[in-house]
């Protein structure tokens, strides 16, 4: 009778804490659960940024993006010929402008790239230094995501972006070379690269640290 | 081959020729309007200049096909317009030709400047002519000229 009454006291005074320890590991576990998917979508969307990035700082985009008076060409990324300028609204100056020479669609027949309204990004949106050299992903990454230099737009506004404004779809077009070669292309695809920034849009935009 | 209409200088003009043809074949081979140059042949040197829409254009790098309904003005007609006709006398006034291949270029782009920049400075001129290349390096008195035109238009 004696023990039996000490066994009750027993569970009476340690059943709370059993019961504690209990519902704090499950609540630990389900943090911690949250917390590895959380994680495992940041890291996901980083490793779909950095595929962003290689598409960004291959030379049919960041030919466009640089951060002097003038626009680049070729894979090599030389300085475009003719001493063409950026001009004041980026899109060269009077009887120097982009559209003197870049019509609305490739010209296959001379190899003259072309597209609607074909200019240079603002220098808001440069992703090079002033000595040609790409900005490192964590810098580029910033530039991209600042809605104060990149005409506002949030993700949802980058992904359209990337899936249908014409410049950017003109990467994976980018017609023949004068010499009758055809130009390079980004490394990814251009649904490789709209699934890349849909990840990295989903994993809210996320940059790399760093400078 | 196909056929396009063209609106050269105020006139329409109709030529039978492969779409892929630049504009400055059209030009000189099909319209015999030799005042258009051909230079590099890739738009690096200016002598093909022409005004597409009133834009200055390098003619022998844009396809027939690409043209559309754009009206062309070349060098023959750029005295019909006042800036055009401001341009010339002073071209004449300066003296600025030497062996004068790159002229008709060098006039159309700076018409376009003109038009854009009544009263362009030094950079101005540097920048926007920089896409005209003259083997004579007439470049001192094309500037002179530019802004002898632009005192006139006032």
């Amino acid at each position: 009778m004696v023990a039996n009454n000490r066994l009750r006291l027993l569970v009476f005074l340690f059943a709370p804490v059993v019961l504690a320890t209990g519902v704090g590991l499950s609540t630990n576990a389900r943090n911690e659960r949250v917390g590895n998917a959380a994680d495992s979508k940041l890291a996901d969307g980083l490793a779909a940024w950095e595929q962003v990035y290689s598409v960004l700082t291959s030379p049919r985009c960041i030919n466009c993006h640089t951060a002097t008076n003038y626009p680049q060409q070729g894979d090599d990324r030389h300085r475009h010929f003719a001493n063409v300028v950026r001009g004041p609204a980026d899109r060269g100056v009077p009887a120097l402008n982009c559209v003197g020479c870049h019509q609305e669609v490739n010209a296959e027949s001379t190899g003259v790239p072309g597209g609607p309204d074909w200019h240079l990004a603002p220098l808001s949106m440069r992703w090079q230094d002033t000595n040609d050299r790409p900005l490192s992903s964590a810098a580029v990454c910033r530039t991209v995501t600042d809605k104060s230099r990149n005409e506002n737009m949030d993700g949802a506004a980058l992904l359209r972006h990337h899936e249908a404004a014409a410049l950017v779809v003109w990467a994976w077009n980018p017609g023949r070379r004068p010499d009758g070669t055809m130009r390079s292309s980004p490394p990814l695809s251009h649904a490789e690269f709209v699934d890349a920034t849909r990840r990295w849009v989903d994993a809210g935009i996320p940059c790399p640290r760093g400078r | 081959m196909a056929t396009y209409q063209l609106n050269v200088n105020g006139q329409t003009k109709k030529v039978d020729v492969d779409p892929s043809t630049p504009l400055l074949w059209v030009l000189r081979e099909e319209l015999k309007m030799t005042g258009t140059k051909y230079g590099c042949g890739i738009s690096a040197c200016g002598a093909c200049t022409v005004h597409l829409a009133g834009e200055a254009t390098r003619s022998c790098v844009v396809p027939i096909s690409l043209v559309g309904n754009r009206r062309v003005t070349t060098i023959e007609g750029i005295a019909q317009d006042p800036v055009g006709r401001a341009v010339q006398h002073a071209w004449v006034e300066k003296d600025v030709v030497q062996c004068g291949y790159c002229q008709s270029g060098q006039i159309m782009s700076a018409v376009a400047l003109l038009k854009e920049t009544p009263k362009p400075t030094d950079e101005n001129i540097e920048e926007s002519m920089g896409g005209n290349l003259c083997r004579c390096a007439t470049y001192v008195r094309i500037r002179e000229a530019i802004k002898r035109a632009a005192e006139q238009m006032t």
